[in-house]
């Protein structure tokens, strides 16, 4: 099969320009109109649109759980799961699967590791000689309806704590009320407290009405600095969808056409399956190009989806179907 | 390629759907196909067979049988065989033998979709996820209806053996339409399958022998043109269902007019797919890929137009292009594949030719960057952009990926341009404002119309065009009424009905109707009484050779003011139903004033009894009752379809309609053919009996007291069949209905074949204009109307 593609970018990661926000300008996506029934119809083709067997699956299997933000965000979190899960982030797949792949020097491990501003110091320690960023999740969450003060004051403990990545939820109030100055106040604030480290805004669209609200919400982030856009915390009773998912990153599409910038992408919650991380690779091939198919710009935020892929690299290796205990557990 | 090195670049590979099943099935027929007959697998009697190519890498696949007239002929004698037992059995014993072919084509629903796609070219996404479960929704649907025909269609019977010729853009999708509302009303069919796709419809047979279908009941022949003109000839067909291009359907209608055979064209299109400036448009894209780069373009109802607001008109096109950059072309087998094969090489040519001229005619051709495989018929995505109305790409229909752009201004533009067609199959209409929607989709000519989406099709919603796309809806109920007839049919006569005679008087007539001051019986064009153009006029006699009168004689120019003066009268038309039933009252009402001078007028032209011509004004005023009740009663359906939205399906006037009335009752003859057609909002055109036209003429005093729009009815007495060959000729006139003799029937649907005018006429059998049950009701509106299925979806 011959097919060309122009756009054939190589992954070669460039470092793209940091997102420094624009002014607040509400003509930039207030005549937005997003037609829920399209955005569905669109979701639910794509993945019959495209496949990927073999080999293919096994890349992109790994490509997942390099984007992958390893994620415990428990009442019960203490510090021996917490080193778990980050000996696991640095040595996600088993060692002779990946010497079976001809990825044993690839250097795979997950996108981050999330987890409460508690477990921060944990982290660091397990996370010792590597370059896995720690991101902790900030702002009251996962309701946020605490004083911005106090949000401001979190993310910069955090930042002191040693978290390279801020994971702050938006003020779900100002989106209902359409308070978009406001909230793009809250957001840059934020932004401003997070210094160098990078800001992720969840946006918990299962509490967003509309998905024309969901795209108005996404563009007052990305103009408030956003470094990523996130869908849920996990929490919310309806987590990423692709069909939200859709409506994020086309507002990512042309908020980059308009400035330049590059914001990432993070579906979290509700993802567990191998199938399900390469439909949502798909989606970002298909909608955003392969520029953003790099932990830089897409993390998915999972806890059980890294079990899922290994049984299924395993079965890729050696054709028997995989149990989760073969695996090392996080 | 190494893991790494996909790591590295996120590219796709290869994705085959396995052909091994497709192949045992080919195998299993030694890769040789007879013709299925009687249940059984015939040799032709040609002894000629062809090959079907797999347009991907033009590898033959099997040879496939030439049917000719013999086994035509074979073919309907089984069907009409196998009509009487099928019709016996039952409501509920079709309805499990279409519920088990449903069954079968959803177990075996990809063998169907891998064997659909080599032989087509089109992606295995395609037939796999839309071709396939389509077509055993079909016969699931239809199975209801099989099973609800006895008690929901009782006034209607089966039209008998149906011959149904199928083109290869669809191939088992346009043989479940075909195939499974014609079986579950109690009918058989002979079923012919475009020469370059056979192979869906011969494992389809396959699948009637496996289900026990009784033989005879679903015949199979293939062939070529040939092969369809001898099942379109035959004289034991009752109708002919037909998809394919708009050429070989007013081929078809010529070769059919006068014969009586019913018929449903489902033919080409230039659909407009209009976007105006508050779409959500990177869901247009989407759409625009559904609409032209989907099955390679190579679709009836495709958005080939695309129409959008000047001002989000550069944007737009920057992200279609973008997105045809994505686009997949290649192997149809492969899953993740957009765009496969054009069907066969002529296509190819014709696309290839076609796009040429674009160019050469001057407008701006995009394609993306990467280029198509080699090996099969291949064509990249395509669009035109600053194209004008007068491009022959913006007028014929390419039928491939071609897409061609232009702008426009303002609504009232849009909807010109999206009219500026022939055609009239299908719309697509973008924008977030109901409003503008609801507005927009009732003015554009097109038997579908679909907001915010396109190419979207279910079993429960009738599908079919306006003007040159066709008539017919296929899906629906609307749909099921092609394969049915009205029982009352049975009881037309074959003669003409006698009046009762009265005792010839002359005299009596002179002293009712003579008012001893010469009177000028003129014509009735644009709500104004008009002199002929020819300034000649006509004697007028009774039925003893006695003198009643002179009537203008109309000519060919006072038919084209008629149809010009009709097309003016916008205001009918956009009448409510109750508006138009408060001015048919009145009519009733100011004839009832009159009803002594209108029975004189009878009696002096037909020579019946005072009394008879007293009943048939009565009759008359009770007509226009029925049709005044009916104005605001005779409506849609918002059809159970399975995609979440709204799906309407609105009765439409046609537009302008040229009625050709009954020779014999005067008055009564004209009001049940005149006021129907006015009670659905079309605007006439009226020949009135030629013998007798005196109740016609008179009747225009009627209409000027009566608050009708000037121009609404419009009258032109003289030749009756000379000006009705005019009215059939005339390409501004949308429906004509003709009751007179059976030749000139002959001459009506001839002559309507050129812009496809949809025609109604009495092949020679007569009503009984007195009867209640033949004269009036429901049917008389079904053929004074289209169905437009609105699909609205929706969602916050």
């Amino acid at each position: 099969m011959k097919v060309k593609h122009m756009k054939s970018n190589k992954n070669t990661q460039p470092h793209h320009k940091r997102n420094e926000g624009i002014p607040f300008d509400a003509s930039l996506f207030e005549d937005i109109n997003v037609n829920r029934s399209a955005v569905e119809r669109r979701a639910a083709t794509l993945s019959g649109r495209r496949s990927v067997k073999k080999q293919w699956q096994a890349a992109w299997l790994l490509k997942a759980v390099s984007c992958i933000d390893l994620t415990t965000l428990a009442g019960d979190d203490t510090e021996s799961n917490v080193l778990r899960l980050c000996a696991k982030a640095k040595s996600p797949i088993r060692l002779d699967l990946l010497e079976a792949m001809g990825m044993k020097d690839a250097h795979i491990q997950t996108g981050a590791i999330c987890v409460y501003h508690n477990f921060i110091k944990d982290a660091k320690k397990g996370l010792t000689g590597s370059s896995i960023p720690i991101a902790a999740v900030s702002t009251g969450f996962p309701a946020g309806n605490i004083p911005l003060k106090e949000r401001l004051k979190q993310i910069e403990l955090s930042v002191a704590a040693g978290a390279t990545e801020i994971d702050i939820v938006v003020s779900r109030d100002l989106v209902l009320r359409s308070d978009w100055k406001t909230l793009y106040d809250e957001v840059s604030a934020c932004r401003k407290a997070c210094g160098d480290a990078h800001m992720k805004t969840i946006l918990a669209t299962g509490e967003i009405p509309t998905y024309t609200k969901v795209a108005k919400a996404s563009w007052v982030s990305m103009m408030a600095g956003s470094d990523f856009i996130k869908t849920s915390t996990g929490k919310e009773p309806v987590n990423a969808t692709i069909p939200v998912s859709l409506v994020m990153i086309r507002t990512i599409r042309e908020y980059h056409e308009l400035t330049g910038y590059k914001v990432g992408f993070k579906p979290a919650g509700g993802i567990g399956k191998a199938k399900q991380a390469i439909n949502w690779l798909v989606l970002i091939k298909e909608e955003l190009g392969d520029d953003w198919l790099t932990p830089d710009l897409f993390r998915f935020g999972a806890s059980s989806l890294l079990g899922d892929i290994e049984r299924q690299l395993e079965h890729y290796v050696t054709g028997r179907y995989s149990a989760s205990f073969r695996h090392p557990m996080a | 390629m190494e893991i790494k090195e996909i790591y590295n670049s996120m590219t796709y590979g290869p994705a085959p759907e396995s052909a091994d099943e497709a192949i045992h099935f080919l195998e299993s027929h030694k890769r040789k196909f007879k013709l299925f007959i009687n249940g059984k697998w015939v040799a032709p009697s040609s002894g000629e067979y062809f090959d079907s190519i797999d347009p991907s890498n033009k590898k033959k696949l099997a040879k496939i049988s030439e049917a000719n007239e013999t086994d035509v002929n074979r073919a309907v004698f089984a069907a009409k065989k196998a009509l009487p037992e099928w019709v016996k059995i039952g409501s509920h014993q079709r309805a499990r033998f279409l519920y088990a072919l449903a069954r079968q084509i959803q177990k075996h629903s990809r063998l169907f979709a891998v064997l659909e796609s080599m032989d087509n070219g089109k992606p295995i996404r395609e037939t796999r996820d839309i071709d396939i479960p389509i077509v055993a929704r079909h016969f699931y649907h239809h199975a209801g209806w099989a099973q609800l025909r006895d008690s929901e269609l009782n006034d209607y019977e089966e039209l008998g053996v149906i011959g149904q010729i199928i083109p290869w853009n669809f191939p088992l999708m346009m043989l479940a339409w075909k195939i499974a509302p014609a079986i579950a009303m109690g009918n058989t069919v002979v079923l012919k399958p475009a020469e370059s796709t056979s192979l869906t419809a011969l494992l389809f047979a396959e699948i009637c022998q496996q289900i026990g279908l009784p033989n005879g009941v679903v015949n199979i022949v293939t062939g070529h043109g040939k092969t369809g003109a001898d099942i379109v000839n035959h004289n034991d067909i009752s109708k002919i269902a037909f998809t394919g291009s708009t050429e070989v359907g007013k081929i078809i209608r010529r070769a059919t007019a006068g014969s009586g055979k019913k018929l449903s064209l489902e033919l080409g299109g230039k659909s407009p797919f209009i976007v105006f400036d508050d779409a959500d448009l990177d869901s247009v894209v989407e759409g625009i890929v559904d609409a032209i780069w989907f099955n390679q373009g190579q679709v009836c109802c495709a958005g080939s137009r695309l129409l959008v607001q000047e001002s989000v008109a550069e944007k737009l096109y920057k992200k279609i292009k973008a997105r045809m950059e994505t686009l997949r072309i290649g192997n149809p087998l492969d899953k993740s594949i957009d765009i496969g094969a054009i069907v066969d090489k002529a296509q190819l040519d014709t696309i290839t030719k076609m796009v040429k001229l674009g160019v050469d005619e001057g407008n701006t051709i995009n394609q993306p960057s990467w280029s198509c495989p080699k090996e099969g018929y291949y064509f990249p995505p395509t669009m035109f952009t600053e194209v004008s109305p007068s491009a022959t790409i913006a007028q014929e229909e390419i039928f491939g990926p071609v897409l061609v752009a232009m702008t426009f201004r303002s609504h009232k533009e849009a909807v010109k341009l999206a009219n500026n067609t022939r055609f009239g199959l299908a719309c697509s209409i973008w924008t977030e404002n109901i409003n503008l929607a609801l507005d927009i989709a009732p003015q554009i000519k097109a038997g579908v119309a679909w907001i915010n989406c396109t190419n979207v099709f279910d079993a429960a919603a009738g599908f079919g065009g306006y003007r040159e796309s066709g008539f017919g809806r296929e899906g629906g109920k609307e749909g099921l009424m092609e394969y049915l007839k009205p029982k009352i049919e049975a009881s037309f006569s074959d003669q003409p009905i006698s009046l009762s005679k009265h005792k010839s008087n002359g005299t009596l007539k002179k002293s009712n109707t003579n008012l001893g001051i010469d009177r000028t019986t003129k014509m009735y064009i644009g709500g104004k009484q008009s002199r002929p153009d020819g300034g000649y006029s006509e004697v007028v006699s009774g039925v003893n050779g006695e003198y009643i009168g002179e009537v203008s004689k109309g000519n060919r120019k006072d038919i084209r003011n008629a149809v010009e003066a009709a097309h003016s009268c916008s205001k009918w038309t956009s009448m409510t139903g109750h508006a138009r039933a408060q001015v048919l009252y009145y009519m009733a009402e100011n004839l009832a004033i009159r009803r002594d001078e209108f029975a004189s007028r009878i009696v002096q032209m037909t020579n019946q009894s005072k009394a008879d011509g007293l009943k048939e004004v009565d009759l008359s005023i009770e007509r226009i009752y029925t049709y005044a009740a009916l104005a605001d009663k005779y409506d849609g359906h918002v059809h159970h379809t399975i995609h979440r939205n709204v799906t309407l399906a609105m009765p439409e006037a046609f537009g302008v309609m040229g009625i050709v009335c009954p020779d014999d009752f005067p008055l009564l003859g004209f009001i049940s053919t005149v006021i129907p057609a006015i009670s659905m909002g079309n605007n006439v055109v009226v020949i009135p009996s030629e013998k007798s036209p005196f109740s016609a003429t008179d009747f225009y005093q009627i209409l000027e007291t009566s608050d009708v729009p000037g121009s609404a009815i419009n009258i032109v007495t003289g030749q009756k069949d000379e000006l009705a060959q005019v009215l059939a000729k005339h390409d501004d006139v949308d429906a004509i209905w003709y009751f007179g003799s059976k030749e000139s029937c002959k001459d009506m649907e001839l002559l309507s074949a050129d812009n496809m005018k949809r025609t109604w006429v009495n092949y020679g059998k007569y009503r009984n204009w007195l009867d209640k049950a033949q004269g009036e009701g429901g049917e008389f509106l079904k053929n004074a109307s289209q169905i437009k299925n609105i699909w609205i979806p929706y969602g916050a």
